[in-house]
C-alpha cells in the first residue's frame, strides 16, 4: 500500500471503509506531515491538533456502528475565510486576529455532518485580496513546487496545502480567479461554482456579488465529492439557488462524445506564457481524441473584465468591511480619544496596504459625483460580459483556455506592480462577474512549475465541468505529480 | 402664542414618518423585536454585523408595507430593490444601513386630513421604504464613554415621506395623525410613541406669502409626540422668520427638538452633507412582487376609519361626529361593532360606548384593550334595557358593578340583585294608590294641567320601587287613575 497521503480522496474512503486504516490514523499522519513540513510552506495559519483528533475518533466510532457520512474520516482545510465556531477566524488579517467566531459557515457545517475531519485554517490573502497569498498577516505562503514561488491567491494556503499532501481536500473560495489561479500555480484541481451553488452564510465577505466558494483537490474526483457535500440551497444565504440536490459524482465517467468545446482566441493573446499555451493547445487536442469538438468562439468583452471587476469588488469590499471599527469585535487600538480616533487606528493598524486601497478605491468608485462613471458603467460592463458568454455557449457547451497566463511568479516579483498583479486574473475574473461555474485543471509544466488550464460551463454546469476533467485526468497523470518535499526536508 | 399666521410668512412643511412594523421579528434576522428587554439581550450575530452573516428578509414587512400602500392609494413597486446606505456610527452595526433608495415599494398616494375647523386638504405621499433602525447610544452612566444597545438594530421600519404640502403645525399634526391611525388600523405597527414606534422628521421652510419658491429648509429630528410635532414646528417656524428678519439666513441643517426647554438646536451641518455612497445590496435579490399578492393583501385588509364612519352614517344611523369617534381606533370601532351585533341597538350601543364606556376609560386611565367590561357584556345589558327588563337607571348600576368587578355577567348579576323592571300592574297599584292617597294637592294641581308634575309622581313611584318600576308603564296607569 501507498503511503496514506498519496491515496485519493475515494481510495481513503475505500480503505476506512475496508479497515485498512482509521481516521484517527489518518489524521494522526496528516498531522505529523504538517508539523513536520508545513514551517517550510506556512500553508495553515491555524493547526487544530485536538479537535481533529476528537473528530476522528467520532468519525472511527460512528463507523464502528453503520454510520459513516459520504466524507466520513476524510481530513480537509478550510480557507481561514469561513467561520469555524470556537476557532479563530482570522481571514489572514491582523483586524480578526482575536476573532473567534460564535457560528460557523454551512459549509463547514455540511462538511462536518458528511464526516470530514478538519485539520486547521490555512492561509490566505488578506480578505481575499491578492493574487499570490503574500498580502496574509500571518506571512507569504511558499509554493510547495518552489520555495522561491508564491502558491498564487487569495486561496494560497489551500492550494499549498493540498499540492503538499498536508490534507486530502480543501475548501476555497474564488470572487475573481481565488480558487484558480492558485489550484494552476500549485498543480491541482479547483472549481468555482456557479454563483449561488454554495451557501455564503458564514464566510467572510469580500465582495459580496462575487464571492462564492468551491472545492480543491488533486483530482477532479476528488473535488467533486467535496463540492457535492458543500453545495445546495441554504435559506440562509438570499442569493442560494434553489436546487434539489446537487449530484457531481454520478455522471464523473460519463462519455464526452459529441461536446461542443470553444476556443477563445482572444485568451491566447500576446500577454500568454508560449509554454502554456501549448499546454492548453495538447490538452485541447486530448479532449478532442475523447471525442469532444472544438470550435472557435469569440467574446469581444473579455478585455472589459479586469476594470469592470476592480470597481465593482472594491465597492461591495468598501461597505462590507465597513463593520471592522474597532466597536464591536476584532482589532481595537489602545486608549482611543474619541470615536473618531478608535474609527481610524483600529482601522489603520488592522487593515494591510492592499485592503486599505481596494477600500479607497472602492469609496471613490461609490461617490457622489463619480458613480455614474464608475459604479454604474462597470455594472452595465458586466451585464455585456454575461451577454458575451450567453451568446458563445449557444455555440458550445464549454470553453477552454489557460487560466494563467503564466506558471507561478517569484515571492516579492510583482509586489510593487500592482497593474501586472491584476492581470493575474485576466481569464478567470470575468467568470466570476457572470457568475459562471468554472475548474482549473493540471495540463503540464514548465520549468519544474506546474500549468493549469480553466474550463468554463454553462450556469449551474458543474457536473459537466467535473466530468471532463475527470475523463482528461483518466488520460493524463499531472494531476498525479507532487512536487518533491520529502527531500528538501530531510535535507534541512 | 403662534400668531405667524397673521404675519408676511408662510410655512412649507414636509413630514418624514418613521413607523416600526409590529413583526414578531426583525427585518433581516430571527432575533425578538420586544421593547423594553436588557441592552444587547435581543441582539444576534445579524444584528451584530458579525463577519460572515448575512441578511434574509423577514417576509411580513412585504405585507406591511403593501397594505399601507393600498391605504394610501399608492402604487406598490413590482419590484423591490435594498440599497447600503454608507456611513460610520458606533450603534450602526455593519457600517452601513439597509434601506432602498431608488426602487422604494411604496410610491405616491395621498392622505386627506380635516382640520379643526372642518375644512380638509390632500397631502401627497411621495413614497415610503422599509428599511432597518439602528441601534442606540446611551451617554449616561459610562463616565465619559458611550454604552451601545443593540436591540433595535434591525428593527424594520416603514419611512413615510411626504410632499412640503402643509403649511403649518396643524396640518402637519392632522396628517400625522392619519398616519399613526392607518398604520395602527392596519395592524402595520403598534403605534406606541412613547416606545419610539412612531417617529417624525420635520423639513421646514419659510417663504414670504404668496412666493412660489422654497426657502432653505431646516430638518428636526425625532419628535416623538403630536404635542412635540406641534411645539418643534411652530417653534422652528417663529425662529426661520426672526433669523430672516433680523437680516440673517437660513442654513441647511439638521437640529433637534428639547422638550424640556421646548426649543430646537442644531444637530449637524447639512452643507457639509455626508455622502452615503448609495448602492444596491449585493446580498438581497430584488423581490418581485405580483398583482396576485398585491390583492392577496387587499383582500385582507380591514375596513379603514374613514369607509367605517361612512357606513356607521349610513347603516347605523349615527351622526357624523359620532360615527367618526367610533371609527377612530380599530380596537374601539371592534368593541362598539360586536356590541351593535349583541345588543340589536346601534343607537343605544353608540351612547353606551361614547359616553359611559370612553369616560370611564379615561376616568380610570385604562386602554380600552384593558376593560373591565367585555363587549358582550355591555351589549347583553343594552339588550336587557331595550327588552324592557330594566330601566337605564338600573343599568347603569349593573354597568358600574361590572366595571368595578362586583359583577361579572349582566344577567347574573339582575337576577341575584333583583334588579329586574317591574311592569306587573298587580304590584305597581297599591303603591301608586298610596303615593295619590298621599298627595292630594299635587293631584289636584296635575290635574288642573301642570304635566310637569307627572314627573313627580313618577319619581315617587320609582324611589318607592328601588328603580326597578318600568317608568313609562307608571305613567300609564297614573294616567289612567286620574282620569287625565
Amino acid at each position: 500500500m501507498s503511503e496514506l497521503h498519496e491515496l485519493s480522496l475515494t481510495e481513503q474512503l475505500t480503505g476506512l471503509a475496508a479497515g485498512e486504516f482509521s481516521a484517527t490514523e489518518l489524521t494522526r499522519h496528516y498531522l505529523s506531515r504538517i508539523e513536520r513540513l508545513d514551517p517550510a510552506l506556512n500553508s495553515y495559519i491555524t493547526v487544530c491538533q485536538d479537535t481533529a483528533l476528537a473528530a476522528a475518533a467520532e468519525q472511527d466510532a460512528l463507523r464502528a456502528v453503520g454510520h459513516a457520512g459520504p466524507l466520513a474520516g476524510i481530513p480537509i482545510a478550510h480557507k481561514d475565510i469561513f467561520c469555524t465556531q470556537g476557532i479563530r477566524t482570522s481571514a489572514g488579517s491582523r483586524m480578526l486576529d482575536n476573532f473567534i467566531p460564535p457560528y460557523s459557515a454551512t459549509v463547514v457545517e455540511k462538511l462536518t455532518a458528511a464526516g470530514a475531519v478538519v485539520l486547521g485554517k490555512t492561509n490566505m490573502d488578506e480578505f481575499a485580496m491578492g493574487s499570490s497569498n503574500e498580502n496574509s498577516f500571518y506571512g507569504a505562503v511558499k509554493n510547495p513546487w518552489s520555495p522561491d514561488c508564491v502558491p498564487g491567491g487569495s486561496s494560497g494556503g489551500s492550494a499549498a496545502t493540498v499540492a503538499a499532501r498536508l490534507c486530502t481536500v480543501a475548501t476555497g473560495t474564488d470572487t475573481g480567479g481565488s480558487i484558480r489561479q492558485p489550484a494552476a500555480f500549485c498543480g491541482i484541481t479547483g472549481i468555482k461554482p456557479t454563483y449561488g451553488r454554495v451557501s455564503r452564510w458564514g464566510i467572510i465577505a469580500y465582495a459580496s456579488s462575487l464571492d462564492q466558494a468551491g472545492a480543491m483537490g488533486r483530482s477532479a474526483e476528488d473535488a467533486a465529492h467535496l463540492l457535492e457535500a458543500m453545495a445546495g440551497f441554504d435559506e440562509r444565504d438570499s442569493t442560494s439557488v434553489m436546487d434539489a440536490g446537487p449530484d457531481f459524482t454520478s455522471l464523473l465517467t460519463a462519455d464526452i462524445s459529441g461536446k461542443k468545446i470553444g476556443i477563445c482566441r482572444t485568451y491566447f493573446n500576446a500577454g500568454l506564457n508560449p509554454a502554456v499555451e501549448a499546454a492548453v493547445m495538447s490538452a485541447a487536442k486530448q479532449l478532442e481524441a475523447l471525442g469532444a469538438t472544438l470550435v472557435d468562439v469569440e467574446l469581444t468583452m473579455a478585455d472589459h473584465a479586469i476594470p469592470a471587476y476592480y470597481i465593482i469588488a472594491p465597492a461591495e469590499a468598501s461597505a462590507n468591511l465597513s463593520r471592522y471599527d474597532g466597536v464591536r469585535f476584532g482589532h481595537r487600538c489602545d486608549n482611543p480619544a474619541d470615536i473618531d480616533d478608535l474609527y481610524k487606528r483600529s482601522r489603520a493598524e488592522g487593515f494591510g496596504k492592499e485592503v486599505k486601497s481596494r477600500i479607497m478605491v472602492g469609496s471613490f468608485a461609490l461617490s457622489a459625483g463619480y458613480y455614474d462613471a464608475y459604479y454604474r458603467k462597470a455594472q452595465q460592463i458586466r451585464r455585456l460580459i454575461k451577454e458575451d458568454f450567453l451568446q458563445a455557449f449557444q455555440q458550445v457547451d464549454y470553453i477552454l483556455g489557460p487560466t494563467t497566463p503564466g506558471p507561478a511568479f517569484a515571492i516579492g516579483e510583482m509586489v510593487d506592480d500592482q497593474v501586472a498583479m491584476y492581470l493575474q486574473d485576466i481569464y478567470t475574473i470575468a467568470v466570476n462577474l457572470a457568475g459562471l461555474p468554472a475548474i482549473s485543471i493540471p495540463a503540464g509544466f514548465t520549468g519544474g512549475l506546474p500549468i493549469g488550464m480553466q474550463l468554463i460551463g454553462r450556469h449551474l454546469d458543474e457536473a459537466g465541468l467535473l466530468n471532463i476533467a475527470h475523463r482528461y485526468q483518466q488520460v493524463t497523470d499531472w494531476h498525479r505529480q507532487g512536487p518533491a518535499l520529502e527531500q528538501e526536508a530531510n535535507h534541512d | 402664542m403662534t400668531d405667524f399666521a397673521d404675519s408676511n410668512w408662510e410655512a412649507v412643511i414636509g413630514l418624514e414618518i418613521h413607523t416600526q412594523l409590529s413583526t414578531r421579528s426583525k427585518i433581516f434576522s430571527g432575533a425578538s423585536t420586544q421593547f423594553g428587554a436588557a441592552p444587547n439581550t435581543q441582539a444576534c450575530a445579524i444584528d451584530l454585523g458579525f463577519p460572515g452573516v448575512l441578511p434574509v428578509v423577514n417576509q411580513e414587512v412585504y405585507r406591511k408595507a403593501v397594505a399601507f400602500g393600498l391605504g394610501i392609494g399608492a402604487t406598490i413597486g413590482l419590484t423591490s430593490v435594498f440599497d447600503r446606505k454608507n456611513y460610520f456610527y458606533p450603534d450602526l452595526p455593519k457600517g452601513y444601513q439597509i434601506t432602498q433608495l431608488e426602487a422604494p415599494i411604496v410610491m405616491g398616494g395621498t392622505v386627506d386630513i380635516t382640520l379643526e375647523d372642518s375644512s380638509q386638504k390632500t397631502i401627497r405621499v411621495t413614497r415610503a421604504h422599509l428599511e432597518e433602525d439602528a441601534g442606540k447610544s446611551l451617554h449616561e452612566d459610562f463616565h465619559g464613554q458611550t454604552g451601545i444597545d443593540l436591540n433595535r438594530a434591525g428593527t424594520p421600519l416603514l419611512e413615510i415621506v411626504s410632499e412640503p404640502d402643509m403649511s403649518s403645525a396643524e396640518e402637519a399634526v392632522a396628517y400625522a395623525r392619519y398616519i399613526h391611525q392607518l398604520v395602527t388600523f392596519l395592524g402595520v405597527s403598534d403605534g406606541d410613541m412613547s416606545q419610539g414606534s412612531l417617529r417624525c422628521d420635520a423639513n421646514v421652510s419659510v417663504r414670504p406669502k404668496g412666493s412660489t419658491e422654497l426657502g432653505t429648509r431646516t430638518e428636526t429630528k425625532n419628535v416623538n409626540s403630536f404635542r412635540f410635532l406641534e411645539r418643534a414646528i411652530n417653534h422652528e417656524i417663529e425662529r426661520q422668520i426672526r433669523v430672516i428678519e433680523s437680516g440673517g439666513r437660513v442654513i441647511q441643517e439638521t437640529r433637534l427638538y428639547d422638550p424640556d426647554k421646548d426649543e430646537t438646536r442644531p444637530m449637524r451641518s447639512k452643507e457639509t452633507a455626508t455622502d452615503y455612497r448609495y448602492f444596491p445590496e449585493p446580498d438581497l435579490l430584488p423581490v418581485e412582487i405580483d398583482e396576485a399578492y398585491i390583492q392577496q393583501v387587499r383582500e385582507q385588509m380591514p375596513e379603514l376609519p374613514a369607509a367605517k364612519a361612512a357606513r356607521y352614517v349610513s347603516e347605523f344611523e349615527l351622526p357624523e361626529a359620532d360615527a367618526r369617534v367610533l371609527s377612530s381606533e380599530r380596537q374601539l370601532a371592534s368593541y362598539f361593532e360586536q356590541v351593535v351585533e349583541l345588543s340589536g341597538d346601534a343607537k343605544l350601543a353608540s351612547n353606551w360606548v361614547r359616553v359611559e364606556l370612553l369616560g370611564q376609560l379615561n376616568k380610570d386611565g385604562v386602554e380600552i384593550s384593558d376593560a373591565p367590561i367585555t363587549p358582550a357584556a355591555l351589549g347583553t345589558l343594552i339588550a336587557r334595557i331595550r327588552e324592557g327588563r330594566i330601566s337605564g337607571k338600573i343599568a347603569k348600576t349593573v354597568f358600574e358593578a361590572l366595571w368595578s368587578g362586583a359583577a361579572s355577567d349582566p344577567d347574573s348579576y339582575i337576577e341575584a340583585e333583583g334588579l329586574v323592571q317591574v311592569s306587573d300592574s298587580g304590584s305597581l297599584e297599591p303603591v301608586i294608590d298610596a303615593i295619590i292617597a298621599a298627595n292630594p294637592k299635587q293631584v289636584e294641581q296635575l290635574r288642573e294641567g301642570k304635566g310637569k308634575l307627572m314627573g313627580f309622581f313618577v319619581g315617587q313611584v320609582m324611589k318607592e320601587t328601588g328603580g326597578k318600576a318600568n317608568p313609562q308603564q307608571v305613567n300609564d296607569l297614573i294616567s289612567k287613575k286620574l282620569g287625565l
